[in-house]
């Protein structure tokens, strides 16, 4: 994945592989831009100019989607995969009933009559928690929780097998973010579609993900069952990040983050793209990039100390891990 | 005139600051009730944190302590020196130099045409902290330094785009810095920034605490970070106080429901990923013309009659904890909770 730039070409996503099985949900962490919605969008294939997918490969349920003529896309989009993103919920048109769009979504991929849609776009509404009564409400009239129910409510209209979730609370209020995952939590179960998750909010992933991959600089990093990577993250930068989130329970630690900022990706790091701000960087690191590699069974990590039979063992503590002061 | 407590090292003393906006029309009697009769104490070396969802007032409050806007009613007393009534028409230099703010964005916060050496040594000009040139350039390499963006010099010559988003928020403390406050507002000062810088800029708000012993207030929505670097923590629920004290305390054994609420909200991998199961029922109430009572009434799981009549007053439920809530039947107390 590459973008033009006029301070020349992006690289913004770099050999990243992962799959999503059936019902599963996989978390896709990182900093902002680390590449991570980048991903998704290339998934969906709505990347337009100055984006471009360089190579790679995208396999739906064995069809090839980078392959697909625009035609077998729209049906691709909406039916097989939808998507929620940060800011969906501004994105509902102003000037229609809630109810309407729901409407035209199930309408320009089904046959059905305007009835039938209208039933169904009144029990989707239901489905997320927003009253029938609400179906003929124009955005505006709806809180932000709300409208963000909407947009789920639309992008589960044709029953996809898998949904795509950028940041889907991120603008929210906490307490409502905890509804609305619970909502949808409860809805994959119900419905047994997959998600991908996307998300800078590790330990909200931690909670609702089967699987994690970690994002830096437009790589995968780390790869890992979601319990798993909690208990045991290798990667210094994955470490790192268990030391960013201050807790509300247990005992109060100092925490420090990870010293320094995310790259530049237009002239990104040489070798080991987290070299600069690695506690454990060697001079070689900065010539070699490492590769991801299985080091115990479904955990993948890229990082040269594993590759020699070293770990990264930054301090374990009750809610987080410690590091040397800057 | 009102005597103000003097307690050990009070910077700030807040009594029943309450800000009412008008809205809809010239004509329309309708006001949104942002803030209702918040009282608070921030001492010297002490950070008290204000959490607060949208819409909770925790920002209007910080915007009337910085007298960016003129509250409807209540009493700010800074250092003892009641402000509002020493200083009607609006804060003195002095004022405002004591009290300096630490905004959200720090893309929004600096020009773009001015180079960081510019941004710090502006507020030293104009509050006339340095006497000449050369001790004015030493003084903003200094800051630099403090801030930990290192080598000075060479920041000093940067332009606000070459910055990283917490290397520009450093800038900003720096800025603040530079005028030698007593008290620091900052208003979400992380919560722009990628989590993994954002332990750094907290635990600098930290060291600049001790070093300096400065108070701050602490504006944020995330209860974690509040507990943090807080001391205290305040939590605020539609423009009302509905708890506070010691941040320990408060969250292992928070007393309001709205607390409560809170806090099984917050996503906390910690907990043992077991899902706990939030039962909430509506959304944050319109702030416009409320009803009487506790603003929490309408999703609150233990609401009573009495809570839809009027707002408790504070009931104490630990040594340095305190509630709003008609649940305890602590002594209801008139004074301003302790800070």
């Amino acid at each position: 994945m590459q973008y033009a730039t006029l301070r020349g070409p992006v690289r913004a996503v770099d050999g990243v592989s992962f799959d999503i099985g059936e019902g599963e949900v996989v978390g896709l962490a990182g900093e902002s831009g680390s590449g991570k919605s980048t991903v998704a969008l290339a998934l969906i294939r709505v990347l337009h100019p100055p984006a471009m997918i360089k190579g790679g490969e995208v396999r739906f349920r064995g069809r090839d989607v980078l392959a697909m003529s625009d035609r077998e896309l729209e049906q691709f989009r909406w039916r097989d995969v939808s998507m929620v993103f940060q800011s969906a919920m501004n994105s509902l048109n102003p000037v229609m009933t809630i109810g309407d769009q729901i409407v035209d979504a199930i309408r320009a991929h089904e046959r059905v009559s305007e009835r039938q849609a209208r039933e169904r776009a009144a029990e989707l509404l239901r489905i997320v928690g927003i009253e029938a009564s609400r179906i003929d409400s124009y955005p505006h009239q709806l809180s932000g929780g709300m409208r963000q129910r909407a947009v789920i409510a639309t992008a589960l209209a044709l029953n996809p097998p898998l949904m795509i979730m950028d940041e889907p609370t991120t603008a929210l209020d906490v307490v409502v973010q905890k509804e609305i995952m619970q909502q949808i939590e409860d809805l994959k179960e119900r419905l047994g579609f997959s998600i991908l998750f996307i998300t800078h909010d590790l330990s909200l992933l931690v909670e609702f993900s089967t699987r994690i991959a970690i994002m830096y600089a437009g790589e995968i990093v780390e790869l890992a069952p979601a319990r798993e990577l909690f208990d045991n993250p290798l990667h210094p930068y994955t470490q790192g990040l268990m030391s960013s989130f201050p807790s509300i329970t247990g005992e109060k630690r100092k925490l420090t983050g990870i010293p320094g900022s995310p790259p530049d990706m237009v002239a990104p790091p040489s070798g080991c793209r987290f070299h600069p701000r690695c506690p454990y960087r060697r001079e070689k690191y900065e010539q070699v990039v490492p590769r991801l590699m299985e080091v115990s069974p479904g955990h993948f990590v890229a990082c040269h100390l594993y590759a020699e039979g070293r770990r990264a063992t930054l301090e374990r503590t009750e809610i987080g891990y410690e590091q040397e002061e800057e | 005139m009102e005597k103000p407590v003097e307690g050990n090292g009070t910077v700030l003393d807040v009594r029943h600051l309450t800000k009412r906006f008008p809205v809809g029309g010239l004509f329309s009697s309708k006001k949104v009730h942002a803030v209702e009769d918040v009282s608070f104490r921030i001492s010297r070396g002490q950070v008290v944190s204000l959490v607060g969802e949208s819409g909770s007032g925790k920002s209007t409050t910080a915007r009337l302590i910085s007298r960016l806007i003129e509250p409807t009613s209540g009493e700010i007393f800074f250092k003892g020196r009641d402000v509002l009534r020493a200083e009607p028409r609006g804060a003195s230099r002095q004022y405002r130099r004591e009290v300096q703010m630490v905004f959200q964005d720090p893309f929004g916060s600096l020009n773009p045409v001015h180079t960081i050496g510019h941004h710090i040594s502006r507020p030293l000009k104009i509050h006339r902290r340095a006497p000449n040139r050369r001790e004015l350039q030493e003084r903003v390499l200094e800051l630099l330094n403090t801030v930990g963006l290192n080598p000075p010099e060479e920041f000093a010559n940067k332009y606000p785009h070459q910055l990283s988003g917490g290397q520009r928020q450093r800038v900003a403390f720096a800025r603040a810095l530079a005028v030698d406050p007593e008290l620091m507002l900052a208003d979400e000062p992380v919560s722009m920034l990628d989590v993994s810088i954002r332990m750094g800029i907290l635990n600098l708000m930290e060291r600049l605490k001790e070093e300096h012993s400065l108070a701050y207030l602490y504006i944020t929505h995330d209860i974690a970070s509040a507990r943090y670097i807080g001391d205290e923590t305040i939590v605020m629920y539609a423009g009302h106080m509905v708890e506070g004290g010691d941040s320990e305390e408060i969250m292992h054994h928070p007393a309001h429901p709205y607390t409560k609420l809170l806090l099984s909200a917050v996503p906390n991998p910690h907990a043992g990923l077991v899902s706990r199961k939030v039962e909430d029922r509506g959304e944050v109430p319109s702030l416009i013309d409320p009803p009487p009572g506790c603003p929490f009434a309408a999703r609150c799981p233990h609401v009573m009659d009495v809570c839809r009549q009027a707002m408790p007053e504070v009931r104490w439920v630990g040594e340095n904890h305190w509630t709003r809530c008609y649940l305890y039947d602590g002594e209801p107390q008139q004074d301003a909770p302790a800070g």
